[in-house]
C-alpha cells in the first residue's frame, strides 16, 4: 500500500519530471537568479499557487466553480496575522496607547479590552490548528448547506462570490476587530525571530516552496485513489455516482473542505512573507484572480496551476509597473482566450507537444501517413494494449496526474 | 390480504402530482423474487417515472414502496441502491471519459464513503469481479478500452448494464435496454436478461413487443398513469383495452 501511495505521489516517469522541473526551478534557479526583493514577490506569488492547486482540485477534478477561495486565503491569512499583531502588540512597544498591549487600530478605535475572540491566538499552537481549522470549518458549513440541497454549477459560484463580498465587507466594517480596510499590519516577530530580516524571507521563501511541493505530493495522492476517479465520474455523470450508491454531496464537501484548508496555508504564507494580511485579499477582485491563474496554468494539472500562479502574477507586475490600468482588461482577456482556445491552460499546450515530440516518431515507410494522422488526430488512440490489464492496489487512475 | 414479505417489491396506491397533472396515479404493483417484469404503454403512461419513484429520484405524494418490507419512498438515492435496487437509465449513462474497467470498477460496492474511496485498494477480488461481469455482458474485449464512450451505443447499454451487475441488486431496473441495438445485439440481451433475472428480480421498460416476448414472465401495462391490465404476455396481446391504447397504434 505505500508503495503504490509514492507510486501515485510520484506520479510516473513524466509526473516525475514535472516535479523535479519544479522543484529546481523553486529551490534554486530562482533564489540564485533573483534579488531578495523580486525573490519575495515570488514567493507572494507561490502563495498564491496554493489557491491554485486547490481549484485544480475542486474545479478541474470536481467541477466545482468557487469564486470564492479568496475567502479561505483570507481566513487563512488572517488568522496568522492576529497572532503575530498580537506578538508585536506587548505592553512596551505600544505604551503610548490608551490602553497598552491591544492592537494599535482597536485603540485607535477606542477599544479598550482585546476582544475574547482574540484571546486564543496569543498561543501559536492554537493559531496552527485554527490556520487550517477556520477556513476548514467554514468551507463545511458552506458545503453542507449547499450540496446537500443540490446546489450546484452556476448558482455555487454566485453563492461564493457573494459570501467573499459579504466576508470583505464584514472585515472592512469591523475595524475595531479586524483592522479594516488597511488590514493587520506591522507585524514584526514570530515567536521572537523578526520575519523582516534577509535571512527569515529566505527561509519562509523556502519553507512555502517545500509546503507547496508536500501539497501537490498529497493532492496528487488524492487524485490517484479512487476518489480522483470518482470525481471525474461525477463531474461527467453525476445521477450515475448517485445511483451507484455514493452520497454525492459528501465527496463535494470533503474536496471544497481541502480546497479551504490549501488556500489557507497559502494565506498564511502570504502574511508571513509578505508582512501584512488585508481584505483586499479576501474578496471578489482576488477571488477571481485565483480562478484565471488555475485557468491559465491547466485546470486539470496540479503543476501547471503553479506556473499559471507565476507567470500571471508576474505579468501583472510588469504590466502594471507601467500600464496600471489596463491590467484588469488584459487579464479578461487573457482568461477568455485561454477559456476558448485552451481549456486546459499551458499544461494542456505542453501535454500537447510533449506527446508529438516523444511519443509519436513515426515509423519509416509510412512516416508520411503516419504524421498527416498526428495532425488531425490529436488524440491518443484509443485502444489499449490489452496484454497490460490494470495493475493491482491504489493507482487505479490509468493516466499520471501531473 | 395477501403477505407483503412474500414479494420483494410492493407498491401501493403510489402516487405522485407534478403542479396537479398526476404522473402516477394510485398505482398497485407487486414484483415476486426472481421474477422478470416487463412495464409496457404508450408515451406518457407513466412508466419512467414509476422507476424514478422506486429509485428515489422523484419522491412521492403519496402511497408506499416496500423493498423487502422496507419503506423505500423516505430514503435517499444511495440509500436505496445500498439497500439493493439498481436502476439503468433510457440513454445508456456511463462515464465516458474513464475506461470500461474503471466503469466496472466504479460500480464495485465497497469504498461508498469518501474515507472508503480515498482507501479502496484494486484486490484481486475487485479485478476477478470485473472480469467475471465483463464475461457476462460481452464486454471481455473491450475492457481495457481507455475511453468508454469510444464504444458503440448497444455497447454502452450493455456496460451500464454491467455497472448495474458489479452492485449485485436483488432488484434490477432497466429503462429500454435494447433501445438502438441491431436485431442481432437484441437477440444477445434477450439471453443475457433471462440468465441475470435466474437470482434476481428485474423490472424492465420496453416497447419492442418481439422483445417483450422473449424476456416476460409477467407484463403490466401503464395508461395515463395507471395501471390498466397486468398478466402474461399473450393475454395482454389479445385484452382489446391494450390494443385500444397502445398495441393498436
Amino acid at each position: 500500500m505505500m508503495k503504490a501511495m509514492y507510486q501515485n505521489m510520484l506520479g510516473g516517469r513524466s509526473g516525475m519530471i514535472g516535479l523535479l522541473i519544479l522543484a529546481a526551478i523553486i529551490f534554486l534557479v530562482l533564489p540564485l537568479g533573483l534579488d531578495l526583493f523580486r525573490l519575495n514577490l515570488v514567493g507572494k506569488y507561490l502563495t498564491y499557487a496554493f489557491v491554485a492547486v486547490s481549484l485544480v482540485l475542486l474545479w478541474g477534478y470536481g467541477g466545482i466553480l468557487s469564486l470564492g477561495q479568496g475567502i479561505f486565503f483570507g481566513l487563512g491569512g488572517y488568522c496568522m496575522a492576529m497572532f503575530l499583531k498580537l506578538e508585536a502588540s506587548d505592553p512596551e512597544s505600544t505604551k503610548i496607547q490608551t490602553t497598552p498591549g491591544i492592537p494599535d487600530f482597536m485603540d485607535w478605535n477606542q477599544l479598550t479590552a482585546l476582544p475574547w475572540f482574540w484571546e486564543p491566538f496569543h498561543s501559536l499552537t492554537f493559531t496552527l490548528i485554527a490556520i487550517l481549522a477556520v477556513p476548514t470549518l467554514f468551507a463545511f458549513i458552506i458545503g453542507y448547506a449547499m450540496f446537500k440541497r443540490r446546489v450546484g454549477g452556476v448558482y455555487f459560484a454566485i453563492i461564493t462570490q457573494v459570501i467573499a463580498l459579504i466576508l470583505t465587507i464584514l472585515i472592512v466594517g469591523q475595524q475595531g476587530y479586524t483592522g479594516g480596510v488597511n488590514g493587520i499590519t506591522d507585524l514584526k516577530t514570530l515567536m521572537g525571530w523578526d520575519i523582516r530580516t534577509d535571512s527569515a524571507k529566505y527561509i519562509l521563501y523556502f519553507i512555502n516552496g517545500a509546503l507547496l511541493i508536500a501539497v501537490i505530493l498529497v493532492s496528487r495522492v488524492i487524485l490517484g485513489s479512487k476518489f480522483g476517479m470518482l470525481m471525474l465520474a461525477m463531474r461527467d455523470k453525476e445521477e450515475r455516482v448517485r445511483f451507484s450508491g455514493y452520497d454525492v454531496a459528501d465527496f463535494k464537501i470533503f474536496v471544497f473542505c481541502l480546497a479551504a484548508m490549501i488556500s489557507a496555508i497559502g494565506g498564511a504564507m502570504f502574511t508571513l512573507q509578505v508582512g501584512f494580511m488585508s481584505p483586499t485579499f479576501v474578496g471578489i477582485v482576488p477571488s477571481i484572480e485565483m480562478v484565471i491563474f488555475a485557468a491559465v496554468g491547466g485546470r486539470m494539472s496540479l503543476i501547471g496551476a503553479v506556473y499559471g500562479a507565476l507567470l500571471v502574477n508576474y505579468g501583472k507586475t510588469v504590466f502594471s509597473e507601467s500600464y496600471p490600468e489596463l491590467w484588469l482588461f488584459l487579464m479578461g482577456g487573457l482568461f477568455i482566450a485561454v477559456v476558448m482556445f485552451f481549456p486546459n491552460g499551458l499544461a494542456g499546450i505542453y501535454d500537447k507537444y510533449e506527446k508529438k515530440l516523444f511519443t509519436r516518431k513515426p515509423r519509416k515507410g509510412s512516416a508520411s501517413a503516419m504524421s498527416s494522422r498526428t495532425l488531425s488526430d490529436p488524440q491518443p488512440g484509443p485502444v489499449r494494449d490489452a496484454a497490460s490489464p490494470p495493475a493491482k492496489g491504489m493507482g487505479i487512475s490509468n493516466q499520471p496526474v501531473n | 390480504m395477501s403477505n407483503n414479505t412474500d414479494f420483494i417489491l410492493s407498491i401501493e396506491d403510489l402516487t405522485v402530482s407534478f403542479d396537479g397533472f398526476k404522473a402516477v396515479d394510485m398505482v398497485n404493483l407487486y414484483v415476486d423474487k426472481n421474477e422478470l417484469r416487463v412495464i409496457i404503454g404508450p408515451n406518457g403512461a407513466g412508466k419512467t417515472t414509476l422507476l424514478d419513484l422506486i429509485c428515489g429520484k422523484t419522491k412521492a405524494t403519496s402511497g408506499s414502496i416496500k423493498f423487502k418490507g422496507k419503506e423505500l419512498t423516505k430514503l435517499a438515492e444511495h440509500s436505496i441502491v445500498r439497500s439493493g435496487v439498481g436502476r439503468k437509465f433510457q440513454t445508456p449513462s456511463i462515464y465516458e471519459n474513464l475506461s470500461v474497467f474503471q466503469n466496472l470498477e466504479m460500480s464495485f460496492p465497497r469504498g461508498r464513503s469518501v474515507f472508503g474511496c480515498l482507501t479502496f485498494r484494486r484486490t484481486t477480488d475487485v479485478i476477478d469481479r470485473v472480469h467475471e461481469v465483463a464475461e457476462q455482458v460481452m464486454l471481455k474485449d473491450s475492457l481495457y478500452l481507455e475511453e468508454a464512450g469510444l464504444l458503440s451505443h448497444g455497447q454502452k447499454q450493455w456496460l451500464e448494464i454491467g455497472m448495474l451487475l458489479m452492485q449485485d441488486p436483488e432488484l434490477l431496473m432497466l429503462d429500454e435496454p435494447v433501445a438502438g441495438m441491431s436485431v442481432k445485439e437484441r437477440e444477445q440481451t434477450a439471453v443475457l436478461l433471462n440468465k441475470i433475472s435466474q437470482n434476481r428480480s428485474v423490472v424492465v421498460i420496453e416497447h419492442d413487443m418481439e422483445f417483450v416476448k422473449r424476456i416476460a414472465h409477467k407484463v403490466t401495462v401503464l395508461h395515463q398513469g395507471k395501471v390498466l391490465m397486468e398478466g402474461k404476455m399473450d393475454k395482454v396481446q389479445s385484452d382489446p383495452r391494450v390494443v385500444e391504447v397502445y398495441l393498436g397504434h
